[in-house]
């Protein structure tokens, strides 16, 4: 008998019953998870929290915190050209990242606009792996053209874990990874794990002491069940984004997409910020070789042309100004809120904001924030008084310290 | 050693007239070319011992006049050369003066429509010649000068009142035969329409904006004559040596022989070229009058440009249509009904708008016309120069022969001039019979020997999409580029191909316009 057309179509379509794809890692998550609280990560299935954001936060700032950052986009660049290429497509001058060392960098379209921003890793002089939260095969292809390289996209072959907190190096020395406390910060390393090898380095997005692990997706769960096993004494918990989220704020890092809009997600003209523009001038190198967008950074900033300002705000009080709208004067709408917690660290109500320029690059008098508190079904509108303080708000000597403490 | 502020890369026309007037403005200029002549498409070749061609290019119907000013070349007692539009009957139609002003073998009432619509088409170009003069304007920063060219524009419009405002606007992105089917019956006129709007384009005659390649011919001159057009080197006159003659008494000092192997570039500026000998040349300014996409494809370090730039000119349409078939013939060619004098001038093998749009359809499917449209011209009639006493030779452009054969070139190419070879025999019944040697030329050859990627003569596809501030890319469209002191100056740029000098008379303003860094 025939099948229906519809009935057909249904079939072919198996994909749409399980609509997020499940991390390497899933298996344990979801046994831990105590909230069944999860999210969409590029397409993943990531939990917001596991059993709470509170608890999962101080395991960060106070033990030893591990989060499942497999979603995490990652490319591959690899050939003669490598170097060359990554020096074209990032902001950064490639050329002075040695091998076995990590950076932080961002990328431009042709008009200076911020595609995405991510760290790039050298794993051999001419091999490099690239992470960061958006998709950019096409824009990778398209800059290959010319150039002797090989791009890959590895984001689903690679799993990968952050562990971060004070006590993550003890976790991985008990883990047996010898030699770990040899890594200084945005420096990487092989460890053999199991038959293999995988790769640590001394990198987060927490402002605190930690670690990436990276390793083949087929191995996953094993470097789970080894750092659950060695993290039993020293207070390892698995964490969600919200307690992450507080972290990287306390640590006055940027997400894509959140604190500003990528350049290829921009609907609107206006949205697209140049690197100044989100504070990631400091990555601009006019004396590396020419890169995407150059013309139109100097450009903007030989004619003063910046518009925008990204800026660390404390604002007065304890209520979160998630949101909020930046005022001058009381009166004038200036920018918006992108980020915004209470500090358990800095004991601080601090917030990330893009203001327009002039304010918050010249004029940082008088600001303030309008704040709506939700009570009890009804909204108490608070203006409180912001203050532009520079980011990061904490600053944790353990992150650098060498060798890592063990606490 | 000698050191130049400017260089321009590619003896074409269009380096030579850079070249020229740059030297004119006191520019110490080097002029490099990668063979052994100059000229590029414009210049004459032996295709066979003692039988030569004036050039790719056979007619000359848009040399700008105060190129051809600056080239000492005064057009203004030039015979203009007739268009015979051939017909099986043998009984051709002649169009005479600048584009049919009058014709002969139609009717009376069908010249005077071919005049009515001769007058409009004219005019409709007149408006579009103003851009064409005139660095196309910088989109969100328009200068006075840009308002003033597009209220010039409106207000050519408006003096002749509403209604031909909203026909200009009507017919602008029309394609060719409905406007044909509009004015005329004749078919052979049809033909003819069909046929010049189409040369070089990829466009068959019923394709939507097909009018704006004849718009494009009808904007060309010759002394002053809307239209009109000449066989290159008739009278024995060369064009290309009167550009050389002009470059070398204006002060360019010329290197041929000599390819440039790369383009200098360091964080958006270039400063020299590097010779395939090795040798280094440093210049302030450089101007690149050859094809967009060799200069940023192969002479750039793809390092040196941005991403989304060197894609937008990778993406650049530049596949030819047009093949070139050279005959060296042992006598004069036949063609019955043709009057002697009028073998002067371009025979076109085009008998109806569905004969070319039927040519056009294999092109669309990688594959040459069955049954192709041609224009001929006998140069060694003009300049006996060119053939053997009593010896004679044929030049006809011919489509359509796409550059990306589905089957190659190399198995096509028989196949190919044997079907042109037949339609001409048609036409010239005993042709066949007198042929010394054949050279056929398709837009691979073309490619490889003229450097010219695609086998494009216009550098790029003449439509909407690729003019004006899109001509070759935007970002590179005011002939000055991302590279700061690398300027485009060939067909490629504003406002497109034909032997008109225009892409680098406007480059070398452009260049002189900018105070020196």
């Amino acid at each position: 008998m025939m099948m229906h057309l519809t009935a057909v179509r249904r079939a072919q379509q198996g994909h749409i019953l399980t609509p997020r794809l499940e991390t390497p890692f899933h298996a344990r998550l979801t046994a831990l998870s105590e909230t069944n609280d999860w999210y969409s990560w590029a397409g993943y299935k990531a939990p917001h929290s596991i059993f709470d954001t509170e608890l999962e936060y101080f395991a960060i700032r106070s033990t030893a915190a591990l989060f499942d950052i497999s979603p995490m986009v990652k490319y591959r660049i690899r050939g003669a050209d490598a170097e060359r290429y990554l020096n074209r497509l990032t902001l950064r001058n490639v050329a002075k990242l040695s091998i076995g060392r990590v950076h932080y960098t961002a990328w431009c379209d042709d008009h200076g606009h911020v595609l995405d921003d991510g760290t790039l890793f050298r794993l051999a002089a001419d091999d490099f792996r690239i992470c960061c939260q958006e998709r950019h095969l096409p824009w990778l292809l398209d800059s290959a053209a010319g150039f002797s390289v090989e791009i890959a996209e590895e984001t689903s072959e690679i799993a990968a874990l952050a562990l971060q907190g004070p006590t993550s190096f003890v976790v991985l020395e008990a883990a047996g990874f010898a030699g770990v406390e040899k890594l200084k910060p945005f420096q990487l390393a092989n460890f053999p794990h199991l038959d293999g090898t995988m790769t640590i380095s001394r990198t987060g997005f927490t402002g605190d002491l930690g670690y990436e692990l990276f390793i083949d997706a087929k191995q996953a769960l094993s470097l789970w069940d080894r750092l659950w096993a060695a993290g039993t004494g020293f207070g390892l918990k698995a964490i969600g984004y919200d307690a992450l989220n507080r972290a990287r704020i306390e640590a006055g890092f940027i997400v894509a997409n959140a604190d500003f809009i990528t350049a290829e997600a921009a609907l609107r003209a206006d949205r697209e910020r140049l690197p100044d523009e989100i504070g990631l001038d400091w990555l601009v190198d006019a004396e590396k070789p020419y890169f995407n967008g150059r013309d139109a950074i100097f450009r903007a900033r030989d004619r003063n042309t910046l518009k925008h300002v990204l800026v660390g705000l404390e604002i007065e009080g304890n209520i979160p100004a998630e949101g909020a709208i930046v005022y001058h004067r009381g009166r004038k709408e200036i920018g918006l809120v992108t980020a915004a917690i209470w500090s358990p660290l800095a004991k601080r109500n601090i917030a990330i904001a893009s203001l327009q320029r002039p304010f918050g690059s010249r004029v940082v008098d008088d600001l303030s924030v309008e704040i709506y508190a939700m009570r009890e079904l009804q909204y108490q509108k608070l203006m409180k008084r912001a203050r532009v303080v520079a980011r990061p708000f904490v600053k944790l000597d353990r992150r650098s310290a060498n060798p890592p403490g063990r606490f | 050693m000698t050191s130049f502020d400017t260089i321009v890369i590619g003896g074409g026309h269009n380096g030579l007239t850079a070249a020229t007037f740059l030297a004119r403005s006191g520019r110490k200029v080097l002029l490099v070319e990668a063979s052994d002549a100059l000229g590029g498409v414009a210049r004459g070749y032996t295709f066979h011992p003692g039988y030569a061609c004036p050039g790719l290019a056979h007619i000359v119907n848009r040399l700008d006049p105060e190129v051809a000013a600056a080239l000492s070349l005064d057009d203004k007692n030039d015979t203009l050369a007739p268009t015979v539009v051939l017909s099986l009957t043998g009984h051709h139609a002649v169009l005479r003066g600048g584009y049919g002003e009058t014709i002969d073998g139609v009717s009376a009432q069908e010249a005077k429509r071919f005049r009515d619509m001769r007058s409009k088409l004219i005019f409709q170009a007149a408006i579009l010649k103003r851009f064409l003069k005139r660095c196309p304007p910088n989109i969100g920063e328009m200068a006075f000068a840009d308002f003033a060219t597009l209220a010039g524009a409106g207000l050519g419009l408006l003096r002749k009142g509403r209604e031909e405002s909203r026909d200009f606007l009507r017919m602008l992105l029309m394609n060719v035969a409905d406007i044909a089917d509009e004015y005329l019956t004749d078919d052979r006129l049809k033909a003819l329409l069909a046929f010049d709007a189409t040369l070089g384009i990829h466009l068959g005659p019923r394709s939507p904006t097909s009018l704006l390649g004849l718009y494009y011919r009808l904007t060309g001159e010759i002394g002053g004559v809307a239209g009109a057009q000449r066989v290159a080197g008739g009278g024995g006159r060369s064009t290309v040596a009167a550009f050389e003659t002009a470059a070398i008494h204006a002060g360019v000092t010329v290197r041929t022989g000599t390819r440039v192997e790369r383009i200098i570039a360091d964080r958006g500026r270039a400063s020299a070229i590097v010779l395939a000998s090795g040798e280094t040349v440093e210049a302030a300014t450089i101007v690149s009058a050859i094809h967009p996409k060799a200069t940023f494809l192969s002479l750039t370090d793809p390092a040196e440009i941005g991403t989304g730039f060197r894609r937008a000119i990778g993406n650049i349409r530049s596949k030819g249509n047009v093949a070139k078939l050279d005959l060296a013939l042992d006598r004069v060619p036949d063609f019955p009904g043709v009057a002697a004098t009028d073998l002067l001038g371009r025979l076109v093998i085009a008998r109806s708008v569905d004969h070319v749009e039927e040519a056009f359809n294999p092109a669309k499917y990688g594959q040459f016309s069955q049954d192709p449209v041609m224009e001929i011209t006998l140069p060694s009639l003009g300049d006996p120069s060119l053939a053997p006493a009593g010896g004679c030779t044929l030049s006809a452009l011919v489509e359509f022969a796409p550059y990306a054969l589905a089957d190659g070139w190399e198995k096509g190419k028989p196949a190919f001039q044997k079907i042109v070879l037949d339609s001409l025999e048609a036409y010239a019944p005993g042709l066949g019979k007198s042929i010394v040697a054949a050279s056929l030329l398709t837009p691979v050859d073309m490619e490889e020997s003229y450097n010219l990627p695609g086998g494009h003569w216009h550098h790029g596809e003449l439509q909407a999409d690729q003019l004006l501030v899109n001509r070759p890319v935007n970002a590179a469209s005011s002939f000055s580029t991302p590279l700061k002191g690398l300027y485009l100056a060939s067909a490629g740029s504003h406002p497109g191909g034909g032997v008109s000098g225009l892409p680098g008379l406007l480059a070398a303003r452009q260049v002189l316009s900018e105070r020196r860094a």
